[in-house]
């Protein structure tokens, strides 16, 4: 499973992998930026019930892969299939997509203008057509797995950074997604808040949800995720079970890394 | 000086909330704090002071105290003056009341210019009041209310027909008012979508569209309207002088809300559309559910302006000779029995159109108050 060196495949051989049990399946993948080349030669493959921590230097294209699953940046060359159906320009399938993968973003990006029950059940009536009393149970059901019920009728500019960003993951979750993306989501949050929201994505992790976590909480990598990846330059340099890698690292840019945040 | 206590009465971490200390609370407090706190406010106070009392006084009674209400012409309201030509005349005004209000609407039809007015309170109703029952309903009423009183107003369809030249008054200004910015606002909003969107044909038709418009005169464009318009159309086709300048002034404003509206667009964080993108909501419904309400906040102010601007400049249509409040003042002030009396005449239009101008004003700090949600980063 350890498969270290990547940048030796290529795509042709990586298609022989069974990817029947695979959720996403990137295949030579590359994306620019203009005449920047953001990410190049991406191959990945996530099994269902996974869960990946992906860490690497500012700018090396984490946030860029993961937004890419979920077509919020477009990739340019090779292919991307999230649980069956492939990421072209078709507006529909990338609503299918977009509906069964959920996202949360460093800045939480609730909806200011809705009560945080809105905010939650919005997706879900105007997406999945759901009956409004459903939808409202749903969610409330959601917000008290990550344990703010008694805001649910206050407006996201009225709660704290961590309420705010569990609020985010219930809103995520009341549309029942497949997988989970998350991009740095404790890292505009004050430390004593960065606890409750780990806490709740652990629990998440438990209930046997797909997660792709862009993140440096190491804590976090080595409590739940089943692989880490490491990226540098667009590329997906190194990725190994979480206690190989941080106390093996195979390549030097890994160690330079891995010196540098846990120095902190 | 306080008995609020200040430290070391209590252990730590068994203070008690207290009360906030007393400050400038009743009349007193309210005179002192914002009148008399400082010299200069003091000097200021009585400075505006002294200018109130050289305006107020005189103005009470030119307009109300010695003015006379019933007179049959000038000279007959100067010779009940104490001093002639020092008061005002609101006799005239009376005796013209029906044509400000109606124009030349034949009087036999006048209950549909009434009726009317009622439909119009009735549509502002659910757009005030959003706690009004059924206002679901009501909205189907609101979107209906511009066509329904359409064919009140212009007959048809069992209707007696009544040529639109006839219209004049406050019921033109109300006309053209209602129309422009009922109309404005969905073309406004539609425009400064088409300008923000990725497909560059479309874009670049609204911006030439937006830019052509707004670098044009309004009486420019009411001239085209009322003139060249005919050149443009197949001989021998009539085009109504009246539609033509609603046509004109709902374009003029249109521009200037998708303006003020792409700045609304323009503050809303990328993240917003990210997150509804993510969720699965289609453009349109992100733009609906997400995007515009909070852009459409942000702009209530710009929005307002502009619909107080578009108002205001119903009273243009006086060049192209239709005969709006400000034309009848002017043609009734050619009257020899009357003539003279133009201080009447302009306050009287002045202060209609302020009330109008002040309602939408205070309207607009009402629904900037109503649509806060906390602060907001
Ligand atoms: N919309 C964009 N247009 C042009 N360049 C971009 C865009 N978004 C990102 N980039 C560039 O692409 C590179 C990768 O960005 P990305 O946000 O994926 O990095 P990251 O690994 O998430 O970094 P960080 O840890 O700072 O979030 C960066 O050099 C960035 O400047
Ligand atoms: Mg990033």
């Amino acid at each position: 499973m350890a498969n270290t060196d990547q940048t030796a495949s290529a795509p042709e051989l990586d298609s022989k992998v069974d990817t029947s049990e695979s959720t996403i399946s990137i295949r030579g993948m590359h994306k620019w930026f203009g005449d920047f080349h953001v990410l190049k030669d991406i191959n990945l493959e996530v099994t269902r019930g996974e869960r990946i921590v992906i860490c690497g230097p500012s700018g090396s294209g984490k946030s860029t892969l993961i937004r890419c699953i979920n077509r919020l940046e477009e990739h340019q060359q090779g292919s991307i299939v999230v649980d069956g159906t492939e990421l072209t320009s078709d507006l529909k399938n990338i609503e299918i997509i977009r509906s069964e993968v959920g996202m949360v973003f460093q800045h939480f990006n609730l909806f200011p203008h809705l009560t945080v029950l809105e905010n939650c059940t919005l997706a879900p009536i105007w997406v999945r057509k759901m009956p409004k009393a459903e939808a409202a149970e749903v969610a409330m059901s959601y917000l008290e797995r990550v344990q703010i019920p008694e805001q649910a009728s206050k407006f996201p500019g009225q709660l704290s950074g961590g309420q705010q960003q569990r609020v985010a993951i219930a809103r995520s979750l009341c549309m029942s997604p497949r997988i989970m993306l998350f991009d740095e989501p404790t890292s505009a949050l004050d430390p004593e808040m960065i606890k409750e929201v780990l806490d709740v994505m652990v629990e998440l992790a438990e209930s046997g949800m797909t997660m792709l976590v862009v993140t440096h909480e190491m804590g976090f990598a080595t409590a739940v995720a089943n692989r880490v990846i490491f990226m540098d330059g667009g590329e997906i340099i190194e990725q190994n079970e979480p206690n190989e890698f941080f106390t093996n690292p195979q390549h030097d840019r890994t160690k330079l890394f891995l010196s540098q945040i846990l120095s902190h | 000086m306080t008995d609020s206590t200040t430290s070391s009465h209590y252990a730590p971490g068994t203070h008690p909330d207290l009360p906030p200390p007393r400050r400038t609370t009743g009349v007193v407090g309210w005179v002192y704090k914002n009148l008399f706190s400082t010299p200069l406010n003091i000097v200021l106070t009585l400075v505006g002071v002294w200018i109130l009392y050289l305006i107020v006084p005189p103005l009470l009674d030119w307009a109300l105290l010695e003015s006379v209400w019933t007179a049959e012409n000038r000279t007959e309201c100067w010779d009940k003056m104490e001093v002639a030509e020092e008061a005002a005349c609101w006799a005239f005004i009376k005796s013209r009341l029906t044509l400000f209000i109606y124009g030349f609407y034949p009087e036999a039809e006048r209950w549909r210019v009434n009726l009317s007015f009622v439909l119009l309170i009735f549509a502002i109703l659910p757009v005030l009041y959003d706690k009004l029952p059924g206002r679901r309903h009501w909205m189907w009423y609101v979107a209906a209310f511009p066509f329904l009183v359409g064919w009140l107003l212009v007959g048809g369809l069992g209707l007696a027909p009544v040529e639109t030249s006839e219209f004049g008054g406050f019921m033109l200004t109300l006309v053209i008012g209602v129309t422009g910015i009922s109309f404005s606002l969905p073309l406004g909003i539609a425009l400064a979508l088409g300008r923000t969107s990725n497909l560059p044909a479309l874009r670049i038709l609204c911006v030439l569209f937006i830019e052509f418009i707004r670098g044009v005169p309004l009486i420019a464009l009411l001239f085209v309207a009322s003139t060249m318009l005919n050149y443009f159309l197949p001989p021998g086709t009539t085009f109504d002088l009246l539609m033509r300048v609603l046509i004109m002034v709902t374009l003029f404003a249109a521009a200037y809300i998708a303006e003020v509206v792409r700045g609304g667009l323009q503050g809303i964080p990328k993240g917003q559309v990210e997150a509804a993108d993510s969720l699965g909501l289609s453009y349109w419904k992100a733009q609906r559910l997400i995007i515009l309400p909070q852009a459409l906040k942000i702009s209530i102010p710009g929005i307002v302006n502009t619909f107080i601007g578009l108002y205001k400049d119903t009273t243009l249509v006086l060049i192209i000779g239709m005969l709006d409040p400000l034309g009848i003042g002017r043609s009734s002030l050619a009257d020899a029995q009357w003539a003279g009396l133009a201080r009447e005449v302009y306050l009287f239009i002045a202060v209609f159109f302020f009330l109008c101008c002040f309602g939408m004003s205070r309207y607009s700090l009402y629904l900037e108050r109503k649509l806060h949600t906390g602060h907001e980063r």
